[in-house]
């Protein structure tokens, strides 16, 4: 009878993941209007409640353990609380981030119930703390505006504690990439991303001159040089092609981007000869099975559990995941590949890129050069990352050992990523909020008026929504940037046109809308 | 006026805008097509790569399955039942070999590890496609299903003929369908007994006689030197190299002196006055030593790796790879060993036949293959596997010349036993030395035979310590022309 209700489940898992993955993509259609949109994300949320409550069912019923009523219970308790607060304080963020964020942790939790109880309830306490923590960052985000100035700050944050790390640091799976701070083991390299993030965006903030691009580029290359020396090659790869992005679309010149991806070309064909574990792992993509017993074992056992699972996947707790080394870290794809089967996995990396889709048209949306490079720097860490993660779990790439961001274990993997997806939301929350301000600016008016205005700024919400929308569209159908010209045009045009009058002193080439005007949008 | 200004300078700066995001777009796209190619990978691993994975020995994954699903059945192509679980009323389950040592490398063994179709058939024996209803019911009933059926390509009289011909030699019988790839019979011995091979394990494991090692299966797994089988390659190197082979002529007298080694004709017959056909087929070891002297030593291992030589054959048994390790700095001792099939070469059965079959297909190579389908246990098929064309081994005049210098064995050389049946055979034979003890050989015979009616088949024949190839070797392959081609 278990085994039926589990046979059964794994399709009925798959349809309610299915059928939230369509809602990513459908509500953002051309011709979704906002209270469509509204109800299609909440109809998201119910799928995920279904899922949850479907998955721990399953999980209860094939392990027995009390325990798992009252997780699932705290569970669904912390996903209520984040909706509402984000609901309550934040009403102006990306919702579909929100559900997202939401949707991965949850997957997150069932997978990790399922491979180690233990460990699932470390999670949960340290997504409840990292929520509590990031829950102010896109507050914050939004109002400091001195972010952009402490640019060798980040610098010297960055490389202190990477290098720190590497002399000091604890040796973990062959890598130097922790340390261990009053019994909480910290892997600094998750947080320096981010920081590397703003880092760069100041730089080329200020100027891309090429001097300028020199000193970044020595500085980026201080990073990626420690995380190499220190093994951690996944994270080395994360920062070089994000800073790569950033230079790129920064310096618009096409040469910088081809060649700095020819130089890492061949910088990894000199680390190939030079570093024995990056051979190790070539040697293990090429062809696991003639080295199973060594260096294939990973990749290998990975394969087994995606194959057997097949479409369908095995059905909660009936495979093997746990015969994957590092399943709960790196592996974790092919764990729910294997029984919540291909289409649910399929539908996962989909859910990814639709977060990923969201951060890059925060980066366009954005009118402030820094912010536009915040956003596609953090966009391109977090796609980046999903690709090595999953590409290597599915011997696409080579296996670099990076965690799939809010799915896999670990808090330090957990804490960032909830830091980016919040500094994320706080940009929409600037979107939104430095339009409002516009629109206040241009006709002083008495405290009655508000209401009307917030009405009017609603509106070019909902139709931003729908533009946002077409572009996501667009962007996965055929190549076709015409559109997005005209609507910014317009947009643009509408708020320009009277903040212009109002601009200070420009900050720099770049500067374009920064106003200190208080909105509470926190309170 | 002064607005209009206004207008058109935000109108640049969004111009500027724009263009600033073409950028963004460009790193979207970039990012969108690589997880568009990822999600493909995927898709195309678990479509076409997975199986790989799935039935590898080292995926101990399927074995989760055998809590749900009773073991399938094993059957030959005419529908006789190789391996079946029996379900005693306590519920035990016990592995039934019905032919016992028959077909026992074929079929394989499923304790103390897995062997043959039992090990990479194994996950479709222990997959239930038994009608969804049924599955439910005995779902809640808490009962296991019924797994899906096996059917082999195997032809049970060829096999049993095989069995019978070889007696009580060591040595290894393939036959297979050079049109599709069907592997219709395969034998090697010694061989064991599948149903007490639990019982009999650790007698079998502590034997570390090499010559015994019963669990080997010689056809894919025996590396043997190919004696005058290998001639077969050497005509076709020389008859790439030189365009006017039908002027060859050689003078054997029986003998021919090298560096180091003299090379002699076997029983030390003399041949005489001889063309490259008669030389093909009284297997003349000077005349082709002569003709390992003059060829090309890169060109011919480069017709040794297209022949797949030194590559993992494209079947699901476990395999061995041959050799060839003829280099251009070898010296003329090694260049004739390896020209009349000794020296460092070796092959394994499959190899021969895969080579033999190739000849008899038109020079394509179709993959070998034991499992024709999968059904549920009611009869319902659920996967039919096709069979494959692997590639052109050689060209098609190649090797309709190769079929004539064939047939030519059957009909003036050393495989004349063939001659004059109700079916066309061609082969060649071997005797293949393999230690400092010249007085033993491997006895080899590796041909093909077709009638109108039946079609063609490819046997090849090696009998370990069998003596020469036309008195061991041949006769087992005739046995089992004559099985098939007998029938109506």
């Amino acid at each position: 009878m278990v085994h039926l209700i589990t046979e059964l489940s794994k399709y009925t898992m798959i349809i309610l993941f299915a059928l939230y993955t369509w809602q990513c993509f459908s509500a953002l259609g051309r011709h979704v209007d906002l209270e469509e949109q509204a109800w299609k994300f909440k109809k998201q949320m119910a799928y995920m409640y279904l899922f949850h409550l479907n998955a721990y069912a399953v999980l209860y019923l094939s392990t027995k353990n009390q325990d798992l009523l009252k997780f699932y219970l705290e569970q669904v308790v912390f996903f209520l609380a984040v909706q509402a607060l984000y609901g309550i304080f934040y009403k102006r963020v990306s919702k579909l981030v929100v559900n997202n964020m939401c949707m991965l942790m949850c997957i997150g939790f069932v997978m990790l119930t399922r491979l180690s109880y233990k460990h699932a309830v470390k999670q949960f306490v340290i997504a409840i703390v990292s929520m509590a923590l990031t829950m102010l960052i896109p507050y914050f985000i939004s109002r400091w505006k001195f972010v952009r100035s402490l640019t060798w700050m980040y610098a010297l944050a960055g490389i202190t504690m990477l290098g720190v790390v590497a002399v000091l640091g604890a040796v973990s799976h062959g890598a130097k990439l922790s340390f261990s701070v009053a019994g909480i083991t910290v892997q600094p390299s998750e947080f320096i991303k981010i920081i590397f993030v703003f880092f760069a965006a100041s730089m080329f903030y200020e100027s891309t001159e090429f001097v300028q691009v020199v000193k970044a580029t020595l500085v980026a290359a201080m990073h990626v040089v420690i995380l190499v020396l220190s093994r951690d090659l996944g994270a080395a790869l994360i920062f070089f092609i994000a800073y790569m992005v950033m230079l790129y679309v920064a310096t618009r010149k096409l040469y910088y981007f081809a060649g700095g991806l020819l130089c890492g070309a061949a910088a990894s064909v000199a680390a190939y000869f030079l570093f024995d574990h990056v051979r190790v792992r070539v040697v293990a993509w090429q062809d696991p099975l003639a080295v199973f017993e060594r260096e294939g074992n990973q990749v290998s056992n990975s394969l087994f559990a995606i194959g057997t699972g097949g479409w369908f996947g095995m059905g909660l707790n009936q495979g093997m995941p746990y015969k994957i080394p590092e399943v709960k870290q790196d592996f974790i794809f092919s764990a729910i590949a294997e029984e919540l089967g291909g289409i649910f996995a399929v539908c996962l990396i989909l859910v990814c890129v639709s977060c990923f889709l969201m951060f890059l048209n925060i980066a366009m949306q954005m009118k402030d050069f820094f912010y536009k490079l915040v956003a596609l720097g953090l966009g391109t860490i977090y796609g980046f990352q999903i690709f090595l993660s999953i590409g290597g779990d599915i011997k696409f790439i080579p296996s670099t050992g990076v965690t799939l961001p809010l799915v896999s274990y670990g808090g330090s993997s957990l804490l960032s990523t909830l830091i980016l997806f919040a500094v994320i939301q706080g940009l929409y929350l600037m979107r939104e909020r430095g339009e409002e301000e516009v629109e206040m600016a241009a006709k002083p008016k008495k405290k009655k008026q508000k209401s009307r205005q917030i009405d009017e700024v609603e509106e070019k919400i909902s139709q931003e929504s729908r533009e946002i929308g077409s572009w996501v569209a667009k962007n996965l159908g055929e190549a076709n940037e015409g559109n997005t010209k005209t609507f910014d045009e317009a947009k643009t045009e509408k708020v320009k046109k009277p903040g212009r009058k109002k601009r200070k002193e420009k900050l720099s080439s770049h500067e374009e809308t920064i106003h200190g005007t208080k909105v509470q949008d926190f309170d | 006026m002064k607005k209009s200004s206004v207008e058109q300078k935000s109108r640049n700066s969004t111009h500027i805008n724009k263009k600033k995001n073409r950028e963004f777009v460009v790193i979207t796209y970039l990012f969108v097509g690589m997880f568009m190619l990822m999600m493909g990978y995927f898709a195309y691993f678990q479509i076409f790569r997975s199986e790989d994975f799935i039935n590898s020995p080292y995926n101990t994954r399927q074995n989760t399955f055998a809590e749900h699903v009773v073991r399938g059945e094993i059957r030959s192509a005419d529908g006789k039942t190789l391996a079946q679980t029996v379900v005693g009323e306590d519920g035990s389950e016990t592995r039934y070999y019905p032919y016992g040592s028959m077909f026992a490398h074929a079929v394989g063994y499923d304790s103390n590890g897995k062997s043959g179709i039992e090990s990479f058939g194994n996950f479709s024996l222990l997959r239930s496609h038994a009608f969804f209803l049924e599955q439910v019911f005995h779902g809640i009933q808490n009962q296991k299903n019924q797994g899906d059926n096996i059917v082999t390509t195997l032809n049970y009289d060829l096999q049993e003929t095989a069995y019978q011909a070889l007696g009580a030699n060591r040595g290894a019988v393939v036959v297979l369908e050079p049109s599709t790839g069907k592997i219709l019979a395969m034998v090697s011995k010694p061989d064991f007994d599948p149903n007490t091979i639990e019982a009999e394990w650790e007698n079998i494991i502590s034997d570390t006689d090499s010559e015994n090692s019963i669990l080997v299966n010689r056809v894919t797994q025996g590396l043997y030197p190919p004696g005058s089988t290998f001639k077969i390659l050497t005509t076709l190197e020389y008859i790439r190299e030189n365009p006017s082979y039908h002027n060859y002529s050689y003078e054997c007298t029986g003998s021919i002196a090298m560096e180091n080694t003299e090379i002699h004709c076997y029983n030390h017959a003399v041949h005489g006055t001889e063309n490259l056909e008669v030389s093909f087929a009284k297997s003349c070891n000077t005349s082709y030593a002569n003709i390992g002297l003059g060829l090309d030593k890169k060109a011919f291992g480069q017709l040794c790796d297209s022949m797949l030589f030194g590559k993992a054959l494209p079947i699901s048994y476990p395999s061995n790879k041959s050799s060839f390790v003829l280099k251009e700095n070898s010296n003329t001792d090694e260049a004739t060993q390896t020209a009349i099939g000794q020296g460092e070469t070796l092959v394994t059965p499959m190899h021969m036949a895969v080579i033999t079959s190739a000849i008899a297909n038109k020079g394509v190579l179709m993959r070998p293959y034991v499992i024709d389908h999968t059904e549920n246990y009611k009869g319902v098929t659920v996967k039919k596997y096709r069979s494959s064309q692997y590639g052109a081994l050689l060209s098609e005049e190649e090797a309709a010349k190769l079929g004539e210098f064939m047939s030519l064995v059957v009909s003036e050389g050393t495989g004349s036993q063939l001659n004059g049946q109700n079916y066309q055979a061609a082969g060649k034979t071997g005797s293949a030395e393999f230690s400092n003890n010249k007085s033993e050989s491997h006895a080899w015979f590796t041909g093909y035979a077709s009638t109108q009616e039946k079609g063609t088949i490819a046997v090849t024949v090696i009998v370990e310590k069998g003596g020469a190839g036309s008195t061991a070797a041949v006769p087992i392959a005739k046995q089992v022309f004559d099985r098939y081609f007998s029938e109506s």
